[in-house]
């Protein structure tokens, strides 16, 4: 298994197995506390649940940021649909990383998030939709969830409680679209990882139609925390709603990148040079991506600042889904927008025209602009063309696309400036791989 | 009412049913939302966000396609923000979108053309290179030019929802989205070409339309379709007296948008070099091309002189002449030739229903009862085959209003998977299946029942006693085969029935017995060809023929009249619900006549004048009486000739476009039989 050292700012409730020898196995998991809160949950009727996770101001580790209680509260238990839970175990957000790992090193915590939530809407199945370049990981879960069967913690008559709940995993097939939550359904019964319309939402009309409890992987393993230890105490380890810690993937130009559990608020500075060892060779910091490629990027100056959903928000960024890309002085920031907006346009599952027409768009204009082809207007151009997606897509992908290739535009004016007129990338002579820890 | 919402719109005051969408909530205030994939009738898709609007206290653009009224919204359509997003989504379409229009059959209709028009900029800001992807063609009838696809996708959805055929769907991903065809590289599929009339933009085209003319060239006469007895309206796009294409951008006919591959581009008979243009009259063996005037001599002297001796004539009459042919043929031939011998190929048996109905007219459907019933049996045929319209109907019936189909066949047809009860039923057993859905069909708030040529004679008594037994509105339609099938029996072709369906003095031989009769001294045969499936036992008989080839009935003739088609004549028709047409005339043929001129012609040349009252007589002494005296008397003559979507009997072995498609009998592709 894949891990960083840790760190000793961590606060490791969620990772706490981490490191542990055959920390994936049922009985590691058992011995360290595992399925005691699956056990206090069959006692408690689901609004009791439900209040608890309100209570821990958990907000969904995706990237949105939804208040999961909140979330939980909107599935019409009294349907007579069939209820479903799911996990999204897409990954796809580039920076991010930390889905994969606590799947691979503490998959019960995960399925005994999954089966408390069941229980809070009153579901009996559920899946986990794991992207398709996951495959070890799936095997990994299917053993896991073999195993928890195997002890009578999945399946029919759960602990003798007479609650059923099966739990399957699903694989993807490589789109980054399939990680939002609608398209995820579609891909999950089967159909093309197109978006839906919304409303309904997928608490009311989910998994096959029917009421469907769905949450990132992460959000779901802090559930058996909440329930065990109480809603108040996952919340005070953060700031005031914004409770809890959260996986934060370090990643870019540190000493020490990998994946650090933090407390809500930490301060950036603080992340990237006392959790993240700083920047190799002494370099200045430039410019951080806090939360995932779909955010806007933040200028050097802007990183003194409390990682969490409300203060980045109040920053005109995101918190989203914790994936922290330091950029050091070296780093051509022309070079990096046309690097993410490439991606966008890659991803981009077609269905709408401004998301389609405009990822494109922007791909080939700042390619153009890196390669020094490109002219003044086509600055304020890729501004434009940016702007005329947002708000306007079908679902949040084309604003994923544009808020980053704004923020660069705006931010970094000068670096588009400078390859104007045919100059060649003033960054061209520094190539540098990213340090692998 | 309690159910209405009020809400603002552009500062005007609106009020809609709870539920209306917001874009068909401002087309009832005269405000038109612009829209690609919107679509009245198919599923949303929110796609191509050209009708996002402004709405008081939300923060977003809203898609107004998608948006539901609620009581007291404030919403602007004219704002400078969505002014500003309808001119970017444009702005999006033209990027990858190749500047075609000089080469593109869609200019001069093409909605991208129209909206960039009016919402568009008009400065093109997009430098890079466009995608491009060749041009594919899918069929005959059907091309495909990726590139000037705007993804709107209601080719997929008129092709799924509208005729459940499903045979478009949308591979790769983002800007390599494409259309794509059933069998990866071509179409195998109805043909009916809605896809393309469907398309906003030229990217779906008609391959026999192809790069012809442009749009407001062609004047566009809107008629009836010439093919089954469904009687689509099918507009006609002529130029230079040349039809150059079928379709129905019109869409207020009682065909709604529907229109198959026959009304669409059934019409190339009409030019065909082999088309007939001069009489014929056969001396010593062989063919001479004569005058009309001669071979009108020739046809009233023997019919005068027959007539006078009192020799045996026949006459065998026409699914496809108007009504008004139709009836001046019925008075030609019990009045001037004075023969009881009059008849055409019966496909259906609507004679057996209005007598079992005794006058009850509105036990009799629609085209649009078929949309609107909330119940709907089908006994006995593969409407998707002989009857598309009608089976585009009742689907779209149980789209929107969930409708309750119920099926009693002898194979599976495509309305099996909308059915809530399906029935499978041997020949002669199909009233005993019918029988076993009574309980069913009692929960039922009402009924239409179509039934095809396997309930005849006694069969329609019992079907009606059926009906009668549910304690429901029940309504009927007997399937006939053609045009003006109906229009034939309505106005009389009958041997034992006079127009409007008053019995005949003297009942006179049918079909077959002519055929068969070795004493017949003259057959007159308009717009038919029994021919091809029988001999003429009189050998010595004369024989008459107006149509449009020489058909098989046409090659034994000793007149041959050469006739105009549907399409070049005015007059009505009458459909398979009784519904009655108008006919535009659309082209001019050198050479035929339409069958009325012919008809005067003879009748003149015989001396006979005739009073031929109009049709519109006929039918309201058919809504004043209560129906023919009989039932049909001969229901063993019942019989539909089994068409599919790529036959029509004898007018269609010479529509090319039908015959030349994979699917048409004998193609690559079968059907389920």
């Amino acid at each position: 298994m894949i891990y960083n050292e840790p760190s000793p700012l961590e606060v490791k409730v969620l990772t706490k197995r981490f490191g542990l020898a055959d920390s994936a196995s049922i009985d590691t998991y058992l011995a360290t506390g595992g399925y005691e809160a699956l056990r206090k949950a069959l006692a408690m009727t689901p609004d009791e649940i439900i209040e608890e996770v309100k209570r821990s101001n958990l907000r969904g580790r995706g990237g949105a940021g939804f208040p999961t209680g909140m979330k939980w509260s909107f599935v019409p238990r009294d349907s007579a649909k069939p209820k479903y839970v799911v996990a999204n175990a897409d990954e796809g957000e580039p920076g991010t990383c930390k889905d994969r790992l606590l799947m691979e090193n503490d998959p019960h915590q995960l399925i005994e998030g999954m089966a408390i939530a069941a229980i809070a809407v009153g579901a009996h199945a559920g899946y986990i939709y794991v992207r398709g370049e996951f495959r070890y990981v799936i095997e990994i879960l299917d053993r896991a969830i073999g195993e928890a069967r195997a002890r009578g913690f999945l399946g029919k008559n759960i602990l003798g409680s007479g609650f059923d709940f099966e739990l399957y995993t699903h694989s993807g097939a490589g789109s980054y679209e399939c990680g939002e939550e609608s398209a995820l359904l579609e891909s999950l019964e089967g159909k093309r990882g197109v978006p839906r319309i919304r409303p309904p939402f997928p608490a009311v009309v989910g998994a096959f139609q029917c009421p469907t409890v769905l949450n990132n992987v992460e959000t779901f393993s802090a559930v058996p925390a909440i329930i065990r230890d109480g809603g108040a105490a996952f919340a005070a380890l953060g700031t005031p709603r914004n409770g809890g810690t959260r996986l934060f993937c370090l990643s870019g130009h540190v000493n020490k990148p990998g994946v650090y559990e933090l407390p809500m608020g930490f301060n950036l500075l603080r992340m990237i040079y006392e959790v993240g060892g700083g920047i190799p060779g002494g370099k200045r910091l430039k410019a951080v991506i806090p939360g995932g490629s779909s955010c806007p990027v933040l200028r050097a100056e802007e990183c003194d600042i409390a990682m969490d959903f409300d203060s980045l928000a109040k920053a005109k960024s995101m918190l989203g889904s914790g994936g922290v890309i330091v950029m050091d002085e070296d780093t051509c920031m022309v070079a990096a927008a046309s690097r993410i907006i490439k991606f966008y346009a890659h991803e981009s599952c077609g269905w709408c025209t401004p998301c389609r027409e405009g990822t494109t768009w922007l791909r080939k204009l700042l390619e153009r602009l890196h390669a020094g082809r490109g002219n003044a207007s086509d600055i304020d151009l890729a501004g434009d063309v940016a702007r005329n997606m947002l708000g306007r897509t079908f679902c949040p992908l084309g604003d994923a696309a544009a808020m980053p290739t704004i923020s660069f535009v705006e931010k970094f004016r000068e670096e588009f400036e400078a390859h104007l007129a045919g100059k060649p990338c003033p960054y061209e002579n520094v190539r540098r791989g990213v340090p692998v820890g | 009412m309690s159910d209405l919402v009020r809400l603002k719109i552009d500062g005007r005051t609106v009020e809609v049913p709870a539920g209306t969408l917001l874009i068909n909530a401002a087309k009832t205030a005269g405000i038109e939302i612009p829209a690609f994939c919107f679509y009245p009738g198919l599923s949303l898709a929110a796609a191509c966000r050209m009708c996002l609007v402004e709405i008081e206290n939300v923060p977003k653009l809203v898609t107004s396609c998608t948006q539901v009224v609620a009581e007291g919204m404030v919403v602007h359509t004219q704002t400078p923000k969505v002014v500003e997003a309808r001119k970017a989504m444009l702005e999006f379409l033209l990027t990858n979108h190749p500047l075609d229009c000089p080469v593109c059959d869609k200019g001069g209709e093409c909605e991208l053309q129209d909206l960039t028009f009016r919402y568009g900029a008009g400065e093109a800001r997009f430098q890079e290179n466009k995608e491009h992807v060749p041009e594919q063609q899918w069929s005959p009838v059907v091309y495909y030019d990726a590139p000037r696809c705007i993804l709107c996708y209601r080719c997929i959805r008129i092709c799924n929802e509208g005729l459940g055929v499903g045979a478009l769907g949308l591979v790769n991903r983002g800007v390599h989205n494409e259309i794509a065809p059933n069998r990866g590289d071509h179409l195998e599929c109805d043909e009916c070409g809605m896809c393309i009339d469907i398309c906003p933009v030229g990217a779906l085209t008609s391959g026999i339309y192809r790069y012809k003319t442009r749009p407001w060239e062609m004047k566009h006469v809107a008629t009836v379709c010439t093919h089954c007895a469904d009687g689509c309206r099918t507009t006609l796009g002529v130029y230079d007296n040349r039809i150059m294409r079928g379709n129905n951008r019109d869409s207020s006919g009682i065909n709604g948008e529907f229109l198959c591959i026959k009304g669409r581009f059934g019409f190339d008979f009409l030019t065909r070099p082999d088309r007939l243009r001069a009489p014929l009259v056969r001396r010593n063996g062989r063919f001479e091309e004569v005058s009309w005037m001669e071979a009108v001599r020739v046809v009233a002297a023997r019919f005068s002189e027959t007539c006078a001796r009192g020799g045996k004539i026949g006459v065998i009459g026409s699914e496809r002449t108007t009504n008004e042919e139709n009836l001046f043929l019925q008075q030609f031939a019990r009045r001037i030739l004075k023969t009881p011998h009059l008849d055409h190929r019966r496909s259906g048996d609507v004679v057996s229903l209005l007598h079992a109905l005794r006058g009850r007219h509105e036990a009799l459907a629609t085209m649009a009862d078929l949309y609107k019933s909330r119940a709907v049996l089908i006994v006995g045929s593969d409407l998707a085959q002989q009857h598309p319209l009608a089976a585009f109907q009742i689907r779209a019936n149980w789209r929107h209003h969930q409708a309750r189909i119920y099926v009693v066949t002898r194979g599976p047809v495509r309305e099996d998977s909308l059915a809530r009860l399906s029935v499978r039923a041997e020949p002669g057993q199909e009233l005993a299946a019918v029988h076993t859905l009574r309980d069913a069909l009692r929960e039922e708030t009402e009924l239409v029942i179509l039934f095809g040529d396997a309930i005849r004679g006694p069969a329609v008594a019992g079907l009606v006693e059926f009906g009668d037994s549910l304690g429901i509105p029940v309504k009927y339609v007997a399937l006939v085969d053609y045009v003006n099938s109906r229009g034939a029996l309505d106005m009389g072709l009958h041997p034992a029935l006079l127009p409007a369906y008053a019995a005949a003095p003297a009942p006179g031989m049918s079909c077959p017995e002519m055929l068969a009769a070795p004493d017949l001294d003259v057959l007159w045969v308009v717009g038919a060809n029994p021919l091809r499936e029988r001999k003429l036992a009189a050998r010595g008989a004369f024989l008459v023929v107006q149509d449009l080839f020489l058909t098989e009935t046409a090659a034994e003739a000793d007149v041959v009249l050469p006739a105009a088609g549907l399409y070049e004549k005015s007059g009505t028709v009458t459909n398979v619900c009784g519904e009655v047409q108008n006919l535009r005339r659309a082209v001019v043929s050198m050479g035929p006549k339409t069958d009325l001129e012919i008809f005067r012609l003879l009748a003149q040349a015989m001396g006979a004048g005739l009073e031929v009252p109009p049709v519109e007589e006929v039918y309201a002494a058919m809504r004043s009486h209560a129906g023919p005296p009989f039932a049909e008397p001969q229901p063993e003559l019942i019989g539909s000739a089994g068409d599919t979507l790529f036959s029509s009997g004898t007018l269609g072995l010479y529509c090319g476009i039908i015959n030349s498609v994979r699917e048409a009998p004998g193609g690559l592709y079968r059907w389920n039989t």
